[in-house]
């Protein structure tokens, strides 16, 4: 089972990065991309299948993300 | 005095606070692994600077759970002084010793120059031989050194005079052009309630003696050392 976690800055954070390639974008010609955040995908190969949600949700909230400055999502997929 | 300065892999400014504090200070100042389980006896514990586990998932992340973080904490608790300088405070923010957290630079560039610090408290153990409002000029080197907390965290911490240093000019002026990097309230360190534990971004071990360009960091160990320091001379 593969287990995506998604972290992203959360919006009250400023996110450089964010700002940066928005405006890339709109050089490319998209003109009004509104607002880009960069996180990361953090993906987890988990050989015995679905994990304890609860153990899960402690690592994506005291190791995989920050609190103070990010927010966190977990998707599960078979392959 | 006895002075801890932990390594952790990638730390690259642990040599830099050895070298200070016993060739500027003539103290004792010892490198304790990451793996120590302990670090006791010492007056002092550095949390010094780099890229522990090469800032992998977050600057400090890693770090944090490095078995002897967990003395620090201790030894934080029991009121031990804990200065963590650059990576070392993103490590105590990462850690919990310290509120807040430090991100990617407003201007995505990273900096390394020398700025000047607006000393703020100089009723802490790191900044007690210094006056309110003085300017000191000591060098940065970050890519994340933006200071971030949320609204309540930053009423509690100008509340309780808990802000070390700002980002000033020369002239001790706080304003957004003497911001290097975005900080929320210009903050370049911080302490704990207690106190005993300071986090800053600027690199005072760098700045002891007039050769590497300022002095200005000696207040920080001047100001931990007290009549230690009258005692060596």
């Amino acid at each position: 089972m593969k287990i995506r976690v998604t972290v992203l800055p959360k919006p009250s954070v400023l996110d450089p990065q964010g700002v940066t390639t928005a405006g890339a974008m709109k050089h490319l010609g998209w003109e009004n991309p509104g607002r880009v955040r960069v996180g990361k995908v953090i993906e987890i190969d988990a050989p015995e299948g679905r994990p304890d949600e609860a153990k899960l949700h402690a690592i994506c909230r005291d190791l995989l993300s920050n609190p103070v400055i990010e927010d966190y999502s977990i998707e599960f997929a078979e392959r | 005095m006895r002075f801890a300065v932990l390594r952790f892999p990638g730390s690259n400014c642990d040599q830099d606070c050895l070298r200070t504090l016993q060739d500027n200070f003539g103290q004792t100042a010892e490198p304790v692994w990451h793996k120590q389980s302990a670090v006791s006896g010492f007056d002092v514990i550095i949390v010094p600077g780099g890229f522990s586990y090469g800032d992998y998932l977050r600057c400090g992340a890693i770090a944090r759970y490095s078995p002897v973080m967990r003395a620090v904490a201790v030894e934080a608790k029991r009121g031990t002084p804990v200065l963590g300088i650059c990576n070392g405070f993103q490590i105590l923010c990462e850690a919990g010793l310290l509120p807040g957290a430090l991100v990617r630079n407003r201007g995505l560039h990273f900096i390394c120059r020398q700025v000047h610090l607006r000393l703020e408290n100089n009723s802490s153990p790191f900044t007690c031989a210094g006056r309110v409002g003085q300017v000191l000029r000591v060098p940065v080197a970050h890519g994340e050194g933006c200071y971030y907390a949320d609204e309540e965290t930053l009423h509690r911490l100008e509340d309780a005079n808990r802000i070390a240093f700002r980002y000033c000019d020369a002239d001790g002026d706080i304003s957004p052009q003497s911001n290097p990097n975005g900080s929320l309230h210009n903050i370049a360190g911080i302490l704990n309630e207690k106190g005993n534990v300071l986090g800053m971004m600027p690199h005072p071990e760098r700045a002891c003696e007039e050769r590497l360009g300022s002095s200005d960091g000696r207040l920080v160990f001047e100001s931990l050392l007290g009549p230690a320091l009258a005692a060596t001379r």
